[in-house]
């Protein structure tokens, strides 16, 4: 039986996408069968970020609708055997799925899939509702800015409401330069805030750009942020592993500023 | 001089007023109560509570929190009431 994941974050621009990509990805270099599902209706974009963009024939809507089988609406990505991608539908609106068809259609997914990860769409509305009513347990993604970390309160505070055990925090685009200075919030404080588990801390990284460019995710690659989400991979497996050390003087410059901050 | 010691200060700690503002915001955000229903419920408890003890209402706080159970099996949020009861008063009128 697989297990139904919903990445989600309240605000958008955060990575949520990016999130979906680069885990879905790891998880299936991991030997588990993955499929993603692009739950924004109206604003689909995790295909592109996957570079499967040209390869969509039928898509979320036409499943629920039941105007294909759900066999023929999933693309197989080609780079690995066991990742597929149920795209979004770019023409209909949010209402045209319903939180018991995200249900259903999970549902179903669970018996053929190791993991189903659900891209779901910033916003509390009826797209969130939709994303989060199959899923079992939930990553949230923020970056650490007070918009973000607000945001992914609410959204923590509507999973509980929601039922939804098991919540993990992704803290992305970390800047270690500017936590140094004391003018970011660091991992840790975006944890104290939010009282959740982390699950994974991902530098910003310009790789991430370039990733997104050619539609590769980086996941598994030699840059910081290709070893963090492999690293949340593993996490989400069920691994412990050490967190990266994304800036080895940190130790040093941190005892440096603490002296003149009082 | 004020101005070098405060763009020092903004700089070195912008970081503590984003931890300090998010804590003030996202307390109210988690508050079950909008401000309406929270004066609402302060008049309605000063007046049962009244009709017993001479209450001191300026001293009067009222507040929704989280706070651990006792047996640490979860958090809750609980209404926290503190009532200062005037000096001298008789209590237990009735």
């Amino acid at each position: 039986m697989g297990q139904v994941i919903v990445i989600t974050s309240g605000k958008g621009g955060v990575g949520k996408t990016t999130t979906t990509a680069n885990v879905g990805t790891g998880l299936a270099m991991l030997g588990k069968k993955v499929v993603l599902i692009d739950t924004d209706i109206g604003l689909r974009n995790l295909d592109v970020v996957m570079g499967l963009e040209n390869r969509i024939v039928y898509n979320l809507v036409d499943v629920v609708e039941n105007n294909c089988r759900i066999k023929q609406a999933l693309i197989k990505d080609k780079r690995y055997p066991n990742l597929y991608l149920l795209p979004s539908a770019q023409t209909k609106d949010k209402t045209s799925v319903s939180p018991e068809q995200m249900k259903k259609l999970a549902n179903e997914l669970r018996e053929e899939f190791d993991y189903i990860l659900l891209d779901c769409p910033a916003g509390i509305e009826q797209g969130f509702k939709n994303a989060i009513a199959g899923a079992d347990r939930a990553l949230v993604v923020t970056t650490p800015e007070v918009s973000a970390v607000r945001d992914a309160d609410r959204i923590i505070g509507l999973l509980e409401a929601n039922e939804i055990r098991q919540t993990h925090l992704i803290v992305n685009r970390l800047r270690t330069d500017m936590v140094r200075e004391g003018n970011m919030m660091s991992s840790d404080d975006v944890v104290e805030i939010l009282a959740i588990d982390l699950i994974g801390v991902v530098p910003d990284d310009e790789q991430i750009v370039i990733s997104t460019n050619n539609g590769e995710p980086l996941v598994g690659s030699e840059s910081k942020a290709g070893r963090a989400y492999m690293n949340v991979c593993k996490r989400v497996l069920g691994e412990d592993v050490p967190y990266l050390d994304l800036e080895e003087t940190q130790g040093f410059f941190k005892k440096f500023a603490s002296i003149f901050k009082k | 001089m004020s101005f070098i010691t405060n763009f020092f200060r903004s700089s070195e700690n912008s970081k503590e007023i984003a931890k300090n503002r998010l804590k003030v915001a996202i307390t109210s955000d988690r508050a079950v109560c909008s401000p309406e229903v929270m004066e609402q419920m302060k008049n309605d408890i000063i007046r049962v509570i009244s009709n017993y003890v001479d209450i001191d209402t300026d001293g009067l706080d009222i507040k929704v929190t989280k706070t651990e159970l006792d047996d640490s099996s979860g958090v809750v949020n609980a209404l926290l009431a503190n009532i200062p009861i005037k000096e001298g008063s008789r209590n237990f009128r009735k």
